[in-house]
């Protein structure tokens, strides 16, 4: 029986989010009532002409140099022409034969394993805008707000070869361009789409199979459900006898099928032509030079020198650096504070759990690398509680207050004094005969069970080192 | 002379002398617009009253219908631009009203300024005020025929391959197409937008010279527009061509020229030898390709141009009676197919030929390296000369109907006007002369890009010394 290879090639699509919009004075900007954030030029009204935001270029310049693409220093567009009601010009301004950027690479692990994904190009184009299906009398309203929304398309090369891949890719991708600021890279929002160019071909063939392309996959994991939907769909057809035929697919995620849009004798022949309404013109060569230097560190290399400096396991260095800005703050607490397991311990554990439970990235907490690093000290030198201190966390970022004045205003610091704490552990053991007992008996388990109860009486503040002494001597002594 | 007759510097004159008011000047214009236009039909729309509001150029001026201004029924002509009131205007419609123009109202065109007769217009075909049995040329053909009746003191036109020139040799008046990048294109709804230009048609030279320094001028709405210093046009207009090298190519002195056109052009470059010019001829080998790969540029351009014209966000919807494929195709195909007239469609069609899927190599691509090629000729040509001169058209007006069904005899009236758009370089067209039925015949000078004063220059000395600028239509 055959077997079959799967090849995926992903193009994304990516919402800059500078000020303004690619070719208008329109702000650039979600969330207004539909059509008031427009202008006769967004809108294509006879006469308009476009004018490139030049921020628009500079950012597209960062995300072909994040991929490590070679820049086109030549800047040119061209018109695609299609009818549809969210295009209003009829055509859309984008980059045909000389995309911004072309000829990069993103590197994915898989299954521990590294692989090198091609991107074949990255290009700048303008985003339509949006129908609302059945608003009125069956009819469709548009809302042209989101014309003009810059946007870079890009293209990877036909490389990935199975729904993970996929996945992998689309993750790496998302994690590089969210460090460089040019976008929300939001899948929900819309500002970062994905649709997938799909085949299959027996194992050892050279020559690519008849492509489908899946659209509207809107999720991480729509996208590896459609591509699996999909591999498993053309397998079926090829393996009854039949051919693939190649067709542009709408996925639907809540049934998990796919439907076909349109085939290749509907498709669209773009009539592509430079666009003689901008002039092109040739990029400064320190201009992209500037720009190199200008990009942040990548989070792949953070990732290897976060291992290499810190000593961090993967697990742990990968998790730091999906946040750009919670990997900034371990650097910065790192330098208080030596013992970099431990600090990234403190980030990925309590400090994590809480911007997960405020739903926030690292940049929308307000939490000082001082008062980080003075809660894991205080927990270290016995003044706090482990428990104690991730509550002195939550506090600081509620109220903003200083860790000393939390632990004092809340009467937190823990108490080591032995003489109150001989009088709890005595109360634990008077109260607990059969725990005794047993540990009488050998069953030094249970041990644990009254340390855990002294704990609880004294509300976290005891120090459990202290209350395991005095239990121990305590009961030696019984 | 008749007041309606005045240019606008004689209507400054008198103005400055307290002898008409701006407001008397645009009345008498208007008043006799209205009187004449069943006659000319030069204005699809005419406004009921104007109102003089100062500033330093107060003159009634002609806008043709493809210019924005914001708030007027703008209409390119066309059926499909039903109801479109732009909610701006255009950067030469700023300018004019800064510099206090007094908008008469729209001047017709053909259709999305396709044609060379004004025939094509959904309004209905302008008429020539020396023979209202004649076309006044196109595509701004009702820009000079309202200049040329005194239904305006002056117009705006715009001119793609000839759409001001041609138009202005046919009535009799200056027209001017400036460099590519002279004057802004905000607001000119476009038809090839590497070929338009918006450009003055005026009485005389000086006139041209006054409204194109009203106009010209680096615009940042318009990316093709070149921030070049705009000279002081006035200043160019001196009685004296001594030592101007004046090319003429004769690949413009070709069969199919009128006798009495070639006969006035003639006579013409000897007034340029009698005073001091230095005649030299020139080449520009690729001028006989000029007109086709023009139809290919200018029609790629336009049908991607006028795919927003599609029912959906302004302008004319239509749908019919029954579904046929889906009610957006059916949508689009029927206010495409109503809203557009025969030669739209025409170019539409070619221009979506020319750009499809296997054809653009061997059209669009090839055109674009022959206009590389003209562009060349002129930049060699203008080596050895400082003005190219030739006929402006090849005929003087025809008559309303002669070519309307000939589309490519239609599109020759055009061949010596093309190359000047295909090149980028400024033209203007001047009255030379009549022929024996006392129509007009017109006499192009072309120059280097953004010598408009070059080109004033020498059309101002010819004027002054000829005089054909006087003659008036009578209506």
């Amino acid at each position: 029986m055959t077997t079959f290879e799967t090849v995926i090639g992903l193009e994304v699509h990516l919402q800059l989010k500078t000020k303004t919009k690619i070719f208008c004075g329109c702000r650039n900007e979600f969330g207004h009532e539909p059509n008031t954030n427009v202008c006769p030029v967004c809108l294509g009204l006879p006469g308009t002409l476009p004018v490139l935001n030049r921020q628009v270029l500079l950012d597209g310049v960062k995300v072909g140099l994040a991929l490590n693409c070679t820049i086109n220093n030549f800047v040119k567009f061209d018109r695609k022409n299609y009818f549809y009601p969210d295009l209003p010009k009829g055509y859309q301004i984008s980059q045909f034969d000389l995309p911004i950027a072309r000829q990069g690479y993103l590197d994915i692990v898989v299954d521990g394993t590294s692989k090198r994904i091609g991107i074949t190009r990255a290009h700048l184009e303008e985003d339509a805008g949006k129908l609302v299906h059945d608003a009125v009398n069956n009819g469709s309203l548009v809302d042209y707000n989101r014309t003009g929304t810059p946007l870079v398309e890009i293209v990877s090369e036909p490389d990935l070869r199975s729904a993970q891949e996929a996945y992998e890719y689309l993750t790496a991708l998302k994690l590089t361009l969210s460090y460089l600021g040019v976008s929300d890279c939001d899948m929900e929002k819309g500002s970062l789409r994905c649709d997938a160019n799909v085949s299959i071909r027996p194992v050892g063939q050279e020559k690519l199979g008849t492509k489908t392309e899946l659209k509207n996959l809107n999720s991480f994991s729509a996208l590896k459900r459609a591509v699996e939907f999909e591999v498993t769909r053309q397998t079926g057809v090829i393996l009854s006898g039949g051919q693939v035929v190649q067709e542009t697919l709408l996925w639907n995620d809540d049934q998990g099928a796919a439907v076909a849009m349109r085939s290749k004798e509907q498709a669209h022949d773009y009539r592509y032509f430079p666009e003689p309404d901008l002039v092109p013109f040739t990029l400064e060569a320190n201009q992209v030079q500037l720009l190199r230097e200008g990009l942040p560190e990548l989070p792949y290399v953070k990732l290897a020198r976060f291992m290499a400096r810190y000593g961090l396991n993967h697990y742990d260095a990968f998790i730091l650096v999906q946040d750009q800005g919670l990997a900034s703050f371990f650097e910065v607490c790192v330098k208080a504070h030596a013992d970099a397991k431990k600090v990234a311990n403190w980030l990925i554990g309590p400090l994590m759990k809480e911007m997960n439970e405020r739903k926030k990235s690292f940049i929308g907490m307000s939490l000082t690398p001082q008062a980080m690093v003075a809660i894991i000290q205080k927990v270290e030198t016995g003044v706090i509680s482990n428990v104690i201190g991730k509550e002195v966390l939550a506090l600081v970022l509620d109220t903003g207050k200083a860790v000393d004045a939390i632990i004092e205003e809340k009467g937190l610091a823990q108490v080591s004094d032995d003489e109150a704490l001989g009088k709890v552990v005595d109360d634990i053991i008077a109260a607990n005969p059969a725990a005794v007992a047993e540990i009488k008996g050998g069953k030094t388990g249970a041990i644990g069970f009254l340390v855990g109860q002294a704990l609880k009486k004294m509300q976290g503040k005891a120090n459990p080192k202290k209350i395991n002494e005095i239990l121990s001597r305590r009961l030696q002594d019984v | 002379m008749n007041h309606f007759d005045l240019t606008a510097h004689a209507w400054l004159d008198l103005f400055q002398s307290g002898k008409a008011t701006p407001q008397e000047a645009a009345d008498a214009v208007l008043q006799r617009a209205s009187q004449v236009n069943a006659k000319t039909n030069a204005f699809i729309r005419l406004n009921d009253k104007v109102r003089a509001q100062g500033g330093p150029c107060p003159v009634a001026i002609a806008i043709k219908d493809n210019i924005c201004v914001n708030g007027h029924l703008t209409t390119c002509g066309s059926k499909i631009l039903e109801g479109f009131i732009p909610p701006y205007d255009a950067c030469v419609v700023e300018k004019i009203k800064a510099a206090g123009g007094i908008i008469l109202g729209s001047a017709n065109m053909d259709e999305f300024a396709f044609g060379s007769s004004c025939e094509t217009s959904a309004y209905g075909p302008a008429r020539n005020p020396w023979a209202l049995d004649r076309v006044p040329g196109g595509s701004s053909g009702g820009s000079a025929a309202s200049v040329a009746a005194g239904q305006a003191v002056w117009a705006l036109g715009s001119d793609t391959g000839g759409s001001i020139r041609q138009p202005a040799s046919f009535c009799g008046v200056v027209g001017l197409k400036p460099t590519y990048g002279r004057v802004s294109r905000y607001g000119l709804i476009a038809f090839g937008s590497s070929l338009d230009q918006i450009g003055p048609i005026t009485k005389d030279v000086k006139d041209c010279a006054k409204l194109l320094a009203i106009i010209a001028g680096f615009d940042e709405r318009d990316s093709t527009s070149v921030n070049v210093p705009v000279p002081d046009y006035a200043a160019a207009l001196v009685k004296d061509v001594k030592g101007l090298r004046i090319g003429v190519p004769k690949e413009y002195f070709i069969d199919g020229i009128e006798p009495d056109v070639l006969a006035a052009v003639q006579k013409a470059v000897q007034y340029y030898r009698d005073h001091g010019a230095v005649i030299v001829n020139v080449n520009l080998p690729h001028t006989e390709y000029a007109l086709a790969t023009y139809y290919i540029i200018a029609t790629a351009e336009a049908s991607s141009n006028l795919a927003r014209f599609d029912g959906v966000a302004f302008g004319l919807r239509a749908a019919p009676s029954k579904v046929r494929k889906n009610p957006l195709m059916d949508m689009y195909e029927e206010t495409r197919a109503r809203g557009f007239g025969d030669e739209a469609k025409r170019r539409i069609m070619l221009g979506t030929y020319v750009l499809s899927s296997g054809y653009y190599d061997a059209y669009y691509l090839r055109a674009q390296k022959v206009r590389t090629l003209i562009k060349q000729d002129f930049e060699n040509a203008f080596q050895a000369c400082d003005v190219i001169l030739s006929p402006t058209s090849p005929t003087t007006a025809f008559k309303v109907g002669e070519k309307i069904s000939d589309p490519l005899a239609m599109y020759l009236s055009d061949v010596f006007t093309i190359p000047a758009n295909m090149a980028g370089v400024p033209a203007i067209s001047l009255p030379c002369g009549f022929d024996r039925s006392k129509l007009p015949v017109g006499l192009q000078l072309m120059a280097r890009p953004f010598a408009e004063d070059v080109l004033l220059r020498a059309a101002y000395a010819y004027e002054q010394a000829t005089g054909w600028h006087r003659e008036r239509a009578v209506l």
